[in-house]
C-alpha cells in the first residue's frame, strides 16, 4: 500500500458528505447506509495503514515543500487516525437507531462526515495553514451538530460554543500569521528547520502564547473550558461521544503537541505552563464533576479532568526533556499521556453512548430521578460499569494502565507531589462514578420508569465493541503490540527534530 | 507600527465579543476580530514600493520577483475570509433561532443551562 | 416582501443579466486576473439576491427552488472533489494539474492553466448557490406569535 491512500482519508468522508443530500432525500435508510459504509471504510483503511506500516509523505499536487502542501503520517498521526475513525464508526452505527427521533437524517450525516473529514485532515496534514482550514471545517460542523435538535438548551449551548470556538480559531490564525511573518514558510517541517537554527525571538513567544490559547480553547483546558459543560450535554448522544471522544483531542491536544514538540520546539517555560494547566484541569474538572446531578454534564466535567491527565503526562515529559532530566521517565510519561488519550476516547465515548441511551429510555438526565435500571437493562448496565471502572482507573481495565504509567514516571523523576495529586484525582473520579452507578442502576425503580426496556440490538453492537476494547486495551502495553502502536507515537514527540528531518529528507532525493 | 494597530483592532473585536449582551453585537465582535487578523496577515506580505503580484506579458521574471508583494498571504486571507463568512452566516442563523425560542436577543435572559 | 415599485423591477430585469455575466467573467478569467471562483460566485449570488429584493421571495423561489439549489450545491462540491481525484488517476497525486501536463496552453490565454478554470467554475457554482440559499432561507422563515405568546417559525406565503 503506497502513500497514495492518504488523500482517501479526507476524500471519502467529503465525497460521501456531498453525495448524501442529493441521493438520500426520499429513501429512508440510504443516508444511514452510506454514512456507515464510509466510516467503516475509513476505519479499515486506518487499521490497514497502521498494521502494514505505511509511513511517509505525500505532496499534494506534486508540489514539493516549501512551495506546496505536504501531508505526512508518522506514529502519532496514525494512532490518532485509527482512534478518530474507530469512534466515528461506533457513533454512526449508534446513530442508526438513535436518530429516529430527529428529522433531517441526510443533513445530520452530511455534517457528521464533514466533521470526520476535518478531523482526519488535521491529523494527517503537515502544513500549518492546512491545519487551520481543517480545524475550521471540523469546528463548523460541530457547531451545527450541537444545535441539531433545535431545542432551547441546544441553541444556547451551540451559540456559546460558537463564540468561544471562533475566538480560539482566530487566535490560532494570528499565531500562524506571526510564524509566517518571521520564517516565511508554512510547511511544518521547514518552519521547524528554520526555528531550530536560531534562538527564541519575542515574536515566537507571542506566537506560542496565541497557539496555546487557541488550541487550549479547542481542547477545553482550564482557563478556557466554559463552553464544554454546556455544549457536550446538549448535543445528541452520538455527537457528544464524538465531541468528547475525539474532537477535543484531535483539534486540541494533537495540534498542541504537534506544534509545540515538532514545530516550535519544547522549552522549559512552555512545558511548565503545560504541566500547570494540566494539573489545574485535572483537579478543577473532577471537583466540579462530583457535585453534578445531571448525568451528561457530569461526564462533560470528567472530560475536562481527563484531558488534564493527558496534558500533564505530555507536558511533564516535555519538561524532563527540555531540562535534560531523566530521559526514561520522560518517555514513560509521554507514553502514559498518549495511551491515556487513546483510552479516554474509547471509554468516554462508550459512557456518552450509554448515557444517551439511558436518557432516551428514561426521558431524563437527572440522576435523582433514575434508579433501579439494574434489572431492566442488563447489557447497558454492564457496558456502563466497564466504562466507569475504566475511567476511575481500576485494574485490569485500560484506564488503570495509562494512569499507572503517568504516576510511575512522576515517581521515577522524583516529583512526588505530582504523583500524589494524580492518585488523589483518580480517587475522586472513582467516588463520582460510584455515585453514578448507584443512582442510575441500583436502588428501586420509580413508578415513572416501569416501561423502560433494553437497548435494541443495533445500539448494543457499538456499545459492545467499545466495551471489549476497554477491557482489551491494556494489552497494548505488551511489548510486541506496543512497538507497532504506541512507541512510534512516543518517538515522534520525544525526538522533536526527527519529524522535520524525515519529511524534508523524503523530498531531498528527488 | 501598523502591526500593533492590527492587534488593537483584534483586541477591540475580542472586547466586543466578550462583553456585549446582544447576540448580534457579539457576532459583529467576532467579525471585527477576523478583520483584524486578516489585515495583519495581508500586511505581513507587504514589500516597500512593491507592485501587485500579477505578471504581465512584457515583464521580466527577475524584475517582477524583486518588486512584487508576496501573493501567498493574499490567497490565505481569501480562504480565511470565506471561513469568516461561514461563521457569520451560521451564527446569525443561531441568533434568529434563539430569538424564536427565547423571545429576546439578550444573552443574560438565556440562562437555562446552569452549573 | 411583495417586491418593489415598477421602476425598480424594470431596471432589475435589465441589470441582473449584466451582473450575472460579470460574475461569470470574473470566474472564467480567474487564472489571469484577480478574482476566481469565490469572487465570481458571490457576484452571481448577488444577482439572484437582487432578483429576490426587487420581485419578492416567491418569484425568486419559482426561478430557483430550494431543492434545485441544494442539488446544485452538492454537485458543485462533488465536482471539485472529483477534479482532485482525477488528479490521482491521470497524474499521480491528489489535485495535480493534470491538464496542464497533457494539454499545456500558451500563457495568458483563456485556456491555459490546466484545470484551474474548471476548479474555478465548480467553486463559483457552489458558492453562488450556497449564498443564495442562506439568504433565501433567512428571508423566507418568519416568526409568528400565537395567541398565548408562544413563537413558532413558519414559512409564510405572501400575498401577491
Amino acid at each position: 500500500m503506497t502513500t497514495a491512500v492518504f488523500p482517501l482519508f479526507v476524500a471519502i468522508p467529503l465525497g460521501t458528505a456531498f453525495l448524501i443530500p442529493v441521493v438520500a432525500r426520499r429513501r429512508k435508510g440510504l443516508a444511514d447506509g452510506l454514512a456507515n459504509f464510509a466510516t467503516l471504510a475509513l476505519f479499515a483503511a486506518g487499521l490497514a495503514v497502521m498494521v502494514l506500516g505505511t509511513r511517509g509523505v505525500y505532496a499534494i499536487g506534486g508540489w514539493r515543500p516549501p512551495f506546496g502542501i505536504v501531508w505526512s503520517l508518522d506514529g502519532l498521526g496514525i494512532l490518532m487516525l485509527v482512534i478518530v475513525n474507530l469512534v466515528s464508526f461506533a457513533a454512526t452505527f449508534f446513530s442508526i437507531r438513535y436518530m429516529e427521533g430527529y428529522t433531517g437524517h441526510a443533513k445530520y450525516y452530511s455534517l457528521f462526515l464533514l466533521m470526520v473529514a476535518g478531523m482526519n485532515g488535521v491529523v494527517i496534514t503537515g502544513d500549518l495553514f492546512n491545519l487551520f482550514v481543517f480545524l475550521e471545517i471540523a469546528s463548523f460542523a460541530s457547531y451545527a451538530l450541537v444545535a441539531f435538535g433545535c431545542e432551547h438548551e441546544e441553541l444556547e449551548a451551540s451559540f456559546k460554543y460558537l463564540v468561544l470556538g471562533s475566538i480560539g480559531s482566530t487566535l490560532v490564525l494570528f499565531g500562524i500569521a506571526l510564524i509566517y511573518g518571521t520564517t516565511g514558510y508554512l510547511t511544518m517541517a521547514s518552519i521547524s528547520e528554520a526555528i531550530r537554527g536560531g534562538g527564541k525571538p519575542l515574536v515566537l513567544v507571542l506566537a506560542t502564547t496565541f497557539f496555546f490559547a487557541g488550541f487550549g480553547i479547542k481542547a477545553a483546558l482550564v482557563p478556557f473550558h466554559p463552553w464544554l459543560p454546556d455544549a457536550h450535554p446538549s448535543a445528541p448522544a452520538p455527537i457528544s461521544a464524538m465531541l468528547s471522544g475525539v474532537l477535543i483531542k484531535a483539534l486540541g491536544i494533537y495540534a498542541l503537541a504537534r506544534v509545540f514538540f515538532n514545530v516550535i520546539g519544547m522549552d522549559r517555560l512552555t512545558s511548565i505552563v503545560l504541566v500547570t494547566v494540566g494539573g489545574l484541569s485535572m483537579t478543577v474538572g473532577v471537583l466540579l464533576a462530583v457535585g453534578q446531578w445531571d448525568l451528561k454534564r457530569l461526564l462533560a466535567y470528567h472530560s475536562i479532568s481527563q484531558m488534564g491527565y493527558v496534558v500533564l503526562g505530555v507536558g511533564f515529559g516535555g519538561y524532563l526533556i527540555s531540562t535534560g532530566g531523566n530521559a526514561a521517565a520522560a518517555s514513560l510519561s509521554i507514553l502514559g499521556g498518549i495511551f491515556h488519550l487513546a483510552n479516554h476516547s474509547v471509554f468516554k465515548s462508550l459512557l456518552f453512548l450509554c448515557a444517551g441511551f439511558i436518557e432516551r429510555a428514561t426521558g431524563t438526565r437527572q440522576l435523582k430521578e433514575m434508579g433501579g435500571l439494574f434489572s431492566r437493562m442488563p447489557l447497558t448496565r454492564a457496558a456502563t460499569t466497564i466504562a466507569a471502572l475504566s475511567i476511575a482507573g481500576v485494574p485490569p481495565f485500560n484506564g488503570f494502565w495509562s494512569k499507572l504509567l503517568i504516576v510511575f514516571a512522576a515517581f521515577q523523576a522524583g516529583y512526588l507531589g505530582l504523583a500524589l495529586m494524580t492518585i488523589a484525582v483518580s480517587f475522586v473520579t472513582l467516588i463520582s462514578f460510584l455515585k453514578v452507578l448507584r443512582y442510575a442502576f441500583l436502588g428501586s425503580l420509580p413508578d415513572a420508569l416501569r416501561e423502560v426496556h433494553e437497548s435494541p440490538p443495533l445500539m448494543i453492537v457499538p456499545l459492545g465493541l467499545l466495551a471489549v476494547l476497554c477491557i482489551g486495551m491494556g494489552l497494548l502495553l505488551v511489548p510486541a503490540v506496543r512497538e507497532v502502536v504506541l512507541d512510534p507515537a512516543v518517538a515522534a514527540l520525544v525526538n522533536g527534530g526527527v519529524y522535520a528531518r524525515t519529511v524534508l529528507a523524503a523530498f531531498a532525493g528527488e | 507600527m501598523i502591526y500593533s494597530l492590527c492587534f488593537v483592532l483584534f483586541v477591540i473585536g475580542l472586547y466586543c465579543a466578550l462583553t456585549k449582551k446582544n447576540t448580534v453585537k457579539i457576532v459583529i465582535g467576532l467579525s471585527i476580530m477576523e478583520y483584524g487578523v486578516n489585515l495583519f496577515f495581508v500586511l505581513v506580505g507587504y514589500r516597500r514600493r512593491g507592485g501587485a503580484p500579477i505578471i504581465g506579458k512584457a515583464d521580466s521574471l527577475t524584475q517582477f520577483l524583486s518588486q512584487a508583494v508576496d501573493p501567498l498571504p493574499q490567497a490565505l486571507v481569501l480562504t480565511s475570509i470565506v471561513i469568516g463568512l461561514g461563521v457569520t452566516a451560521l451564527s446569525l442563523s443561531l441568533c434568529i433561532r434563539l430569538y424564536e425560542k427565547y423571545g429576546t436577543f439578550d444573552i443574560t435572559e438565556m440562562r437555562r443551562l446552569k452549573g | 416582501m411583495t417586491g418593489m415599485s415598477l421602476i425598480v423591477k424594470t431596471i432589475t430585469r435589465w441589470v441582473m443579466v449584466f451582473i450575472f455575466l460579470y460574475g461569470a467573467y470574473i470566474t472564467l478569467t480567474g487564472h489571469l486576473t484577480p478574482g476566481g471562483g469565490f469572487a465570481g460566485g458571490v457576484i452571481i449570488a448577488c444577482s439572484y439576491i437582487l432578483l429576490t429584493l426587487a420581485y419578492g421571495k416567491q418569484f425568486a423561489l419559482r426561478r430557483l427552488s430550494v431543492r434545485t439549489a441544494s442539488r446544485l450545491d452538492s454537485t458543485g462540491a462533488f465536482l471539485f472533489l472529483a477534479i482532485g481525484l482525477f488528479g490521482i488517476w491521470f497524474g499521480g497525486t491528489f489535485f495535480v494539474n493534470f491538464l496542464q501536463r497533457t494539454f499545456p496552453g500558451r500563457e495568458f490565454r483563456l485556456v491555459s492553466a490546466g484545470m484551474i478554470p474548471l476548479i474555478n467554475i465548480a467553486i463559483c457554482l457552489k458558492v453562488s448557490v450556497s449564498l443564495f440559499l442562506a439568504f433565501i432561507i433567512m428571508a423566507v422563515l418568519r416568526i409568528e406569535t400565537a395567541g398565548d405568546g408562544t413563537r413558532t417559525m413558519v414559512q409564510k406565503e405572501e400575498e401577491e
